[in-house]
């Protein structure tokens, strides 16, 4: 700012959008609370803190590719942004420690002292779980194929193909479609619901919580698309995607968990629905 | 990672802040959309007082109801928070409250801010020689959620809680008492607050373990960093660790209080010691992540005032790391109690006790550094001197509750209020004031009382030995804790410990006369005002330092300093 700068990292003028995030964060936590108690108002105060929260992402994130662009990304930089992002990932894979711990408390460990357990994992209130081997062994095998294809896209860019580019993109996002509708349909036709039980709270909230965070990928890769077909990204510079691409790599790698520890393993020799 | 400091161009002139020239933004940018770390660190560290006095307040009014057997205050401050009259159960919850609230408070408000986001923030970028931190804006935000889960907190005080107003769950927000126990929206405000701060606390992780492995000047390897850094590295990725399954843990509360599910409600088949579990297992790494900033903040202190280098300083730093590492292995140690079975409180008292070896080497080699060095006993060292001592005692009695035998009859009462009082408020908090003596002058720019300071210190050192040495008594008699009422029996040492608590009070007067003293009447300070024992990079620069320092990067040179 001072104009006297002799080094390559990037120092920011004053932001609004920090400020702005914070208290949407709140507002949005406000209105769940409110909304969870039936509050008056409350589900307004939900919408607004999550158009606000879904506005400060959405300006902060065009605010970085503007400053990609006036080279502000100098080689130091974007290393930041490689630690940043791993760092991110790896407190996420802490938060599913969390709910494969809650799962495997339950799978090992069944309650004897309930009418819900039975003493017996699926929980005695199940009647009947997925077959591992029908939707979630489809769902495994799109997710592994979209890890694929997003690779061809990586490629493509490296070797300055943006044909290429792009068709790994829309499959890649093709895919991560494709996996959530199969998802929601599962869920629309599931033998239980989220509540009741062990084995159906850990279920919906593990797998759940992966379903959001594809959804969360989806829309990573759905910015890099309109990226690329806006003529972003170079075989040289293209953290935007690079990040996309280890999210979704992420996001694959823990459904392989769900699929061997939740839906084969945690209802091995179980009625299947 | 120090191949990418190599790339900058490398320039001798360490004095370029002489003619720099500082382009501060207008108040409201400067101080509401902050970018810089200085000034983010300095909002961190008001914030962070003005917890702790609303913290501390809430301390006053539980030591006031305690010094006598029986009910004396509760009663009024409860109908004053309600605006009305309220009923005797109403009353005793308050007093959940304020022990929720008070923990809650410390913890999450008061000595994170300051140590890691205040101090962290100030003084991590100027030790390594960089310009600011790796994500300035993220560092804001960090800040200002900060903030908001603060207010989260505070709207959870108004709304409809277990049997009266607020969150009266303790900080450890145990189930069932957090889910069919609270059924209002003041614990789902509370449970948003942990969930606010901890997103504050995992950005601002992410940004002090990129700008401390990217953005160390030219020469400064790892290894020749100094103690208050590896500190904050430590205590990040034990933030970016264990935070995360925090937010598992009460996200499952939650659903069980909101959305059916019986995680756990054993009626349902779920399991409440589950939620302990995940609990400690964040919140062991937890107080660490409160002590391990003092710890490194006292080596830099006993290192300036000996006029020596720290001894065994590759020591000091990995004993960080293994006191970071094994501080994950050792959370079961606070549920001695549910019905762990033999062998696993065996493993558990095992590991804790290996905890005490690294400890061990950091008190041995701050006494080694003192010792055969030139000692000055300016207002921080003698700080740091009673962090090495009541720091030690609370060591000790942590050593006492490890045993799983041990634990089952002290485990609640007071001898474990003492401990934790021990290493923190008279540990960690302690460490703060060091920290603060001995960096306030380099922030502001002015000098505080040398007197003022010393008399701070042992007006305060008396107080909270007061309030906290006779607990240990009063637990070993078998006082259970989290309650506003006693047997007669107790009457004595809590007398004492109310006694106290207006002691610290005082001192605490005398901390901000001193600040106080220091904005109107203090000296100008000057770069390094402590002279030849002062060698890290922070004390090349005036006081304060310029609002971007650094833009032409320190070069560290092969015999360079720790």
């Amino acid at each position: 700012m001072s104009g006297t700068k002799n080094h390559d990292y990037h120092i920011l003028p004053p932001d609004p959008w920090p400020f702005i995030g914070a208290f949407s964060a709140l507002t949005l936590t406000t209105g769940g609370a409110m909304t969870m108690h039936g509050m008056a108002f409350g589900k307004y105060v939900l919408l607004v803190g999550a158009l606000a929260v879904l506005t400060t992402f959405f300006s902060w994130f065009s605010n970085i590719v503007k400053e990609a662009h006036a080279g502000d990304h100098s080689p130091v930089v974007q290393l930041h942004l490689r630690y940043g992002m791993i760092l991110f990932i790896a407190s996420e894979v802490m938060f599913f420690v969390g709910w494969f711990w809650a799962f495997f408390d339950f799978a090992l460990f069944p309650s004897t002292l309930s009418d819900v357990t039975g003493g017996q994992f699926p929980n005695k209130a199940i009647e009947a779980v997925m077959n591992p081997f029908d939707l979630p062994l489809l769902n495994t095998l799109i997710l592994l194929c979209s890890g694929t294809t997003v690779t061809w896209a990586h490629h493509a860019l490296i070797h300055g193909d943006r044909d290429g580019l792009k068709k790994g993109l829309w499959a890649t996002i093709t895919l991560g479609v494709l996996f959530t509708s199969i998802q929601a349909y599962e869920y629309a036709h599931a033998p239980f619901g989220f509540g009741g039980s062990p084995y159906s709270s850990a279920f919906y909230m593990a797998t759940g919580f992966h379903g959001m965070h594809v959804l969360i990928g989806t829309i990573f890769l759905c910015v890099c698309q309109r990226r690329a077909y806006a003529g972003h990204f170079t075989p040289r510079q293209h953290f935007g995607f690079e990040a996309a691409a280890w999210y979704w790599h992420f996001v694959d790698v823990v459904w392989l968990f769900l699929f061997v520890a939740v839906y084969v393993w945690g209802g091995w020799g179980y009625a299947t629905h | 990672m120090a191949t990418t400091a190599d790339t900058f161009q490398a320039h001798d002139d360490a004095h370029h802040h002489d003619h720099d020239h500082d382009h501060k933004p207008s108040f409201f940018a400067r101080w509401f959309m902050s970018t810089n770390h200085k000034d983010i660190g300095t909002l961190y560290l008001i914030f962070a007082i003005f917890a702790g006095v609303i913290g501390g307040g809430i301390s006053g009014i539980m030591r006031a109801e305690l010094a006598e057997p029986g009910i004396q205050i509760l009663g009024w401050w409860a109908n004053f928070l309600n605006g009305h009259d309220v009923s005797f159960d109403e009353t005793l919850h308050l007093w959940n409250v304020l022990i929720t609230a008070h923990g809650l408070i410390m913890v999450f408000f008061m000595v994170m801010p300051a140590v890691i986001g205040g101090f962290g923030n100030w003084f991590v970028p100027l030790m390594i020689g960089a310009p600011d931190m790796a994500f300035p804006r993220m560092n804001n935000i960090s800040f200002w959620l900060t903030v908001a889960g603060f207010c989260s907190l505070l709207i959870s005080s108004f709304m409809p809680g277990g049997t009266g107003q607020g969150a009266g769950t303790g900080w450890t927000v145990y189930a069932p008492l957090a889910t069919s126990g609270s059924p209002g929206a003041a614990v789902d405000f509370a449970i948003f607050s942990l969930h606010l701060a901890g997103a504050a606390s995992i950005m601002g992780a992410i940004n002090f373990i990129t700008t401390i492995f990217n953005m160390r000047a030219p020469g400064m390897t790892l290894h020749k960093m100094p103690l208050f850094v590896w500190s904050v590295l430590v205590t990040a990725f034990l933030l970016l660790l264990a935070l995360p399954v925090l937010a598992a843990a009460i996200t499952m509360l939650l659903t069980d209080r909101n959305f059916g599910t019986t995680f756990y409600d054993p009626a349902g088949g779920g399991d409440p010691v589950l939620y302990q579990h995940l609990f400690w297992f964040f919140g062991h790494p937890e107080v660490y992540i409160m002590i391990l900033p003092a710890f490194g903040i006292i080596s830099q202190i006993v290192s300036t005032f000996s006029k020596k280098p720290v001894f065994g300083y590759l020591g000091m730093a990995y004993a960080m790391v293994a006191i970071g590492v094994v501080g994950f292995i050792v959370w079961a140690h606070h549920m001695y109690t549910t019905g762990l079975d033999v062998n696993t409180k065996m493993y558990f008292t095992a590991a804790t006790m290996v905890i005490a070896v690294p400890t061990g080497v950091k008190i041995f080699s701050w006494i080694a550094t003192m010792w055969g060095g030139s000692v000055e006993f300016k207002s921080p060292m003698v700080w740091a001197l009673g962090f090495i001592f009541l720091f030690t005692v609370g060591g000790v009695t942590g050593v006492v509750l490890s045993n799983g035998g041990v634990d089952d009859n002290l485990h609640d009462t007071y001898y474990v209020v003492a401990h934790f009082h021990y290493v923190l408020s008279l540990g960690a908090v302690t460490g703060l004031f060091a920290g603060f003596y001995y960096w306030f002058p380099k922030m502001s720019g002015r000098m505080h009382s040398e007197l003022l300071a010393h008399i701070h210190f042992w007006i305060f050192f008396v107080g909270v030995n007061m309030v906290f040495f006779p607990q240990h008594f009063l637990g070993l008699q078998g006082m259970p804790r989290r309650y506003p009422d006693y047997a007669d029996a107790f009457a004595h040492w809590n007398a004492v410990s109310s006694l106290g608590y207006q002691i610290t009070a005082v001192s605490i007067g005398v901390w901000f006369i001193n600040i106080i003293y220091a904005f109107t009447m203090g000296k100008k300070a000057e770069g390094n005002y402590w002279g030849e024992g002062a060698t890290t990079l922070e004390w090349t620069l005036s006081s304060p330092p310029p609002f971007h320092q650094f833009e032409t990067l320190p070069v560290i040179e092969d015999a360079g300093h720790h």
